[in-house]
């Protein structure tokens, strides 16, 4: 189990390392959030109590497209060269294989986040300092929602026809519970409410647990055909 | 065999369609608040009861298929989806039509309404990727996959939109509030016969489609050995 786990860790690096090397996806993940965030911009001229109402939404959209462009990457890397039927080939299980993924996955999604959040507040006019961490914490959370069903659908599709267009048909469907959740959390904490968010929070934290067991389950049967 | 099962379940499904149907349409009063769209419900209701139960045969079929690797479960799953998703939209289009007349709107995103659409779209994605995968074993496998995934999905889709809007718009007299007229039962549960009867033939049809089209790239892959 513990060999496992860092055979996950090691993949996580690998992928991570040959990322940043290249910057492919974490480039375009990142102009492509702040470009929508200018499109918004453009398409809602709101009084700034309205803005708050929607601001929630604005950002997660926001992260779920370009999400769409880093978990899009995560298996279909290992194509050329026959890399994937290597790595299914060694001895590291299909969990800690697509856990490495994820994790991964998770982390480029979390740089781009992180990175378009500033960009965010200052071309919405929308203050998120104030109440950073509980937004932090929940941004880890629905993150790992977004990427583990992602990764999951990734692997789905790495042999498939139209692999681009069919990601986001399956996946977007599927997320709308967890973005139900992150979006009126979003809201409210930054509204500065900090307190009225368990029922949300829980929502999210469900959708977590589920699917990163399911997905950890079914990627044996995904991987091996 | 399977041709004269296929005549029977459709030739049955259509008299008692009609005969239903003449008995909701002629027979029966009107709703006493609604006027004459209050029998919608006779259709719609028991369209989404026989879409859930063709689901529940797809994702167990999907289930079984993982298991056993079985290419009939695969296809007994796919001509279920594809049946189920018929019932969803006459499902959605009918509530539509009785929402536009006692609403006043076309559509809300009440959670009923809305897991209800989710379901048809998870499903939707599920047909469209079909075709996309060329290798049957995977085609099978990934299918199996989406289904039990979606399935997972639903439940949370519809306590998602309850938590953000606790407001009922949808009525309920069916199954929470019971509060339907004991002379409606009997429309309603023959209607969900004809549903699955008729839904029977059409995925005893499918099948026999599927496991032709089998068949054909088992001859095919055959050939191009030779």
């Amino acid at each position: 189990m513990k060999r496992d786990l860092l055979s996950a860790l090691f993949i996580a690096r690998k992928d991570l390392r040959t990322e940043f090397r290249t910057k492919e996806a974490l480039n375009a993940a990142v102009s492509f959030a702040l470009v929508v965030l200018v499109l918004f911009s453009f398409a809602f001229d709101l009084e700034r109590d309205e803005l708050y109402d929607i601001s929630g939404g604005l950002l997660w959209i926001v992260y779920v497209f370009a999400g769409s462009l880093i978990v899009n990457r995560s298996f279909t890397r290992e194509v050329p060269n026959d890399c994937l039927d290597v790595l299914v080939a060694s001895p590291v299980p299909a969990w800690a294989l697509f856990l490495g993924k994820a994790i991964s996955s998770f982390t480029l999604l979390m740089v781009v986040e992180l990175v378009s959040l500033p960009f965010y507040g200052l071309f919405n006019n929308i203050i998120w300092l104030k109440t950073f961490w509980p937004h932090f914490g929940l941004m880890l959370l629905a993150t790992w929602g977004i990427t583990v069903t992602g990764v999951a659908f990734s692997a789905v599709t790495v042999n498939v026809r139209l692999r681009e267009l069919m990601l986001p048909v399956l996946h977007y469907p599927l997320l709308i519970p967890l973005l139900i959740g992150a979006m009126e959390m979003s809201t409210s904490l930054l509204r500065g409410d900090v307190v009225n968010n368990e029922p949300n929070l829980r929502l999210v934290a469900v959708f977590d647990a589920i699917f990163t067991a399911l997905s950890l389950y079914l990627i044996e049967f995904i991987l091996v055909t | 065999m399977r041709e004269k099962k296929i005549y029977i379940l459709a030739i049955l499904g259509t008299i008692l369609m009609v005969a239903t149907m003449y008995d909701i349409l002629v027979r029966m009063p009107d709703e006493a608040q609604q006027g004459p769209i209050g029998k919608m419900l006779l259709v719609h209701v028991p369209a989404a009861f026989a879409a859930f139960t063709f689901y529940g045969v797809a994702v167990w079929n999907s289930i079984r298929f993982l298991a056993k690797k079985d290419f009939h479960a695969d296809s007994l799953a796919v001509s279920n989806v594809e049946v189920a998703q018929v019932f969803t939209l006459i499902n959605l289009v009918t509530g539509s039509l009785w929402g536009h007349i006692i609403w006043g709107i076309w559509w809300t995103w009440d959670f009923r309404l809305t897991s209800q659409f989710m379901c048809f779209m998870l499903y939707l994605g599920y047909l469209l990727m079909r075709p996309a995968v060329a290798d049957a074993t995977q085609r099978a496998t990934m299918s199996a996959i989406l289904a039990i995934l979606a399935v997972a999905d639903i439940p949370l889709v519809f306590f998602a939109i309850r938590l953000r809007d606790a407001r009922m718009q949808h009525p309920s007299p069916v199954l929470e509030t019971g509060k339907m007229d004991p002379s409606w039962w009997p429309p309603f549960l023959l209607m969900w016969v004809v549903y699955l009867l008729i839904g029977g033939a059409l995925i005893s049809l499918r099948l026999r489609q599927e496991t032709v089209r089998r068949e054909m790239d088992s001859l095919r892959r055959e050939l191009h050995a030779i």
